[in-house]
């Protein structure tokens, strides 16, 4: 204060620089951090939506997907000399009625299959060729038939029952579900903290301090990277324990992966927050942004499911990326070199969303 | 940077800001000194608000000269910082954290100062100290943001309409706390539109409206300068016995005459020659009088001589 040019009339009131010693706690990019955490676990709706609502979701989806012994399918015969061959196959459930009760119960969908005997000795079957019960069920009751007057198979077959850890639903859920949280709580917590700030003129009055500008933006990145070790661990921890779902990549890797992914959801975070000045408008543009990725990106099925023609722009998604890499690592055990190509598009949305975002972020 | 006037404080010339159609600040001239209280007295929308921002470096002007502390936001606005107490009109603080934590994360943002607590103790707050800052008062809130704005021991300090809002007992309270800080001799730029706090607080007032400074001196002086050192107020008359106001004009000593809510107002210079002869013109009409005041003249009444307005018609 050497070159203060206002004469110092107040020398001898000024309050000196406390003697304390000065600690790292002292450091402005600490004490927002700090406060940054505090708000975020002072918030419990924040809390239940981060930690408690994805371990629900996987929960329900993994009880209401658990691996059960295959469908029986229910069928109808109308004679009792076609019912009898019939009930020699396990996987089917024969009812006999009357041809009206018969027809009335395939047109209701209650059985999925009609077998009824033609006027020359042939069987007739009646069924929906679009239902794939329909079809299942028709190609049982043809073999129990043909079996029961007396064919025999060329080949001998026999069959080997397949119910692996790893290609489970559950399996494929977790990850899914891993990625859609990264994803929403970086751009929530991100954008609903900025906005807030900004309608509350806090943003404002935090630029009037000496507060350095890039220690504001970067305390959230800090206080999301430490809420993200315990976000990761709650949910894969959970899957592993009670569903065994497996994480067959490096840890290492998985920690990597997370943490690129949440800074590049954060940095489209920021994006969507840089001019908003409501809580509507900014909740609003997030869904937009998100809810195409909720859907396309596969996080409850898979994005193959979508037409070829819109695989590339699916493909492109940062979600995608994200799920996709998740699920190379925790499920067929891929290094980070095998994910480069998602790593590379995860990296691509992080500097752009980060750069738009820094050239458009106002503090008022 | 070129030497500037050697105690000035604040040094603002020709200050232009236009948003849109509206213009807020229309060449504006200010000059405050190092250790007054220099207060901008207008109603709301007289432009305050923006020419304190432009000062504090938050609004860029469309044209004008500022220096602060003699120096410019455009060179100097980290050093500026450090040396500035702020406190902006409604800033809403993080409701979730506790009144310390505020005041710890703005203390961290200045090179010096006192402790948190200490502060907060100058803000007689110790006994919210751990208290979610969303459970206080409005009172209590905005000692708060005078602690924010007092952390980094500050040489001058920016309050920006203080105590809106508040009820008389936290107004007098927060009063108490800034003539602390004035005792200190650091330099203290308010925005009020309550005429009372102006005059109790500040050493120096101009008068603000449509986007202009129109008067600029002590409390006293301006009082002084334009309007008579007295007000009588009244009421007389009724349906069958109407007031002749014109003939009150020529009554002795009366500057000037103003109806107002059925009410008359006469700004006069001596109470003791000016009532006796109002109440023998009064005989004189035979109207019978129902009320008679008198106070001596405030800022508020040279807002209303100065504009022909209220301070708080808008």
């Amino acid at each position: 204060m050497s070159d203060n040019t206002v004469p110092d009339i107040r020398a001898g009131v000024r309050v000196k620089k406390s003697p304390r010693a000065y600690s790292i706690a002292d450091h402005p990019l600490v004490q927002l951090t700090l406060v940054r955490f505090y708000e975020f676990v002072r918030e419990p709706e924040a809390l239940f939506w981060v930690f408690v609502f994805p371990i629900l979701l996987a929960a329900g989806l993994g009880i209401a997907f658990r691996n059960r012994p295959p469908d029986v399918l229910r069928i109808a015969a109308v004679n009792p000399e076609l019912a009898q061959p019939l009930r020699q196959e396990k996987l089917l459930e024969v009812q006999e009625l009357t041809p009206e009760a018969a027809q009335e119960a395939l047109r209701t969908g209650k059985v999925a299959l009609l077998v009824t005997m033609g006027s020359s000795g042939s069987v007739e079957y009646r069924y929906d060729d679009t239902n794939p019960e329909g079809r299942a069920a028709r190609l049982l009751a043809d073999q129990a038939i043909q079996k029961a007057a007396g064919r025999v198979d060329p080949v001998d077959t026999s069959d080997r029952l397949m119910r692996e850890v790893g290609s489970r639903y559950i399996d494929f859920l977790i990850p899914g579900l891993l990625g859609m949280n990264l994803m929403g709580s970086a751009i929530w917590s991100m954008g609903f903290a900025i906005v807030d700030a900004r309608r509350k003129k806090l943003l404002k009055r935090l630029v009037a301090s000496p507060m350095p500008r890039p220690y504001y933006l970067l305390s959230f990145l800090l206080s999301r990277i430490l809420m993200l070790v315990v976000e990761v661990g709650v949910l894969v921890g959970f899957g592993a324990l009670l569903f065994h779902v497996p994480v067959r990549g490096s840890l290492l890797d998985l920690a990597v992966l997370c943490l690129i992914a949440s800074l590049s959801f954060s940095a489209l975070g920021l994006l969507l927050a840089s001019r908003a000045r409501t809580i509507e408008a900014a909740s609003g543009l997030m869904n937009i942004v998100m809810m195409p990725m909720w859907i396309a990106s596969g996080v409850f099925f898979s994005s193959q499911k979508f037409p070829d023609m819109m695989q590339p722009i699916i493909k492109a998604l940062p979600l995608t990326a994200v799920i996709d890499a998740l699920r190379a690592n925790m499920l067929q055990g891929s290094n980070l070199a095998q994910m480069a190509p998602q790593v590379g598009i995860i990296s691509f949305w992080l500097v752009i969303c980060f750069a738009m975002a820094l050239k458009l972020f106002r503090w008022r | 940077m070129p030497e500037i006037a050697s105690k000035s404080a604040l040094h603002v010339r020709q200050l232009r800001k236009a948003y849109k159609d509206v213009v807020a600040v229309n060449g504006l001239d200010l000059d405050v000194q190092a250790g007054e209280c220099f207060g901008l007295l207008g109603p709301n929308g007289a432009g305050k608000t923006t020419t304190v921002e432009i000062c504090e470096g938050l609004t860029e002007p469309d044209s004008g000269q500022v220096e602060v502390l003699g120096r410019r936001w455009s060179s100097d606005a980290a050093q500026l910082r450090q040396r500035l107490g702020i406190q902006l009109q409604d800033t809403q603080l993080s409701e979730k954290l506790t009144v310390h934590e505020t005041v710890r994360l703005f203390r961290s943002f200045f090179r010096q100062g006192a402790d948190a607590s200490e502060v907060i103790a100058r803000v007689q707050l110790e006994e919210k100290q751990n208290s979610r800052v969303g459970d206080l008062s409005g009172g209590q809130k905005q000692r708060l943001a005078l602690a924010c704005a007092l952390v980094g021991d500050p040489d001058f300090l920016f309050l920006d309409e203080p105590t809106t809002g508040l009820d008389p007992q936290a107004r007098r309270q927060l009063w108490e706390l800034i003539e602390k800080f004035k005792q200190s001799g650091r330099t203290i730029l308010l925005t009020t539109h309550y005429m009372d706090e102006a005059e109790r607080l500040c050493d120096r007032v101009a008068i603000m409206d449509h986007g202009k400074v129109i008067a600029l001196g002590t409390p006293r002086e301006l009082i002084a300068l334009n309007c008579a050192e007295q007000m009588v107020e009244f009421t007389a008359g009724s349906v069958s016995h109407a007031l002749d106001v014109p003939a009150l004009r020529r009554i002795q000593g009366v500057r000037e005459v103003r109806t107002e809510n059925g009410s008359v107002l006469l700004q006069v210079t001596e109470l003791h020659t000016s009532v006796p002869a109002l109440l023998t013109e009064l005989t004189r009409q035979n109207v019978p009088l129902t009320e008679l005041r008198t106070h001596s003249a405030t800022l508020e009444d040279v807002f209303v001589t100065l504009t022909g307005r209220h301070l708080r018609d808008e």
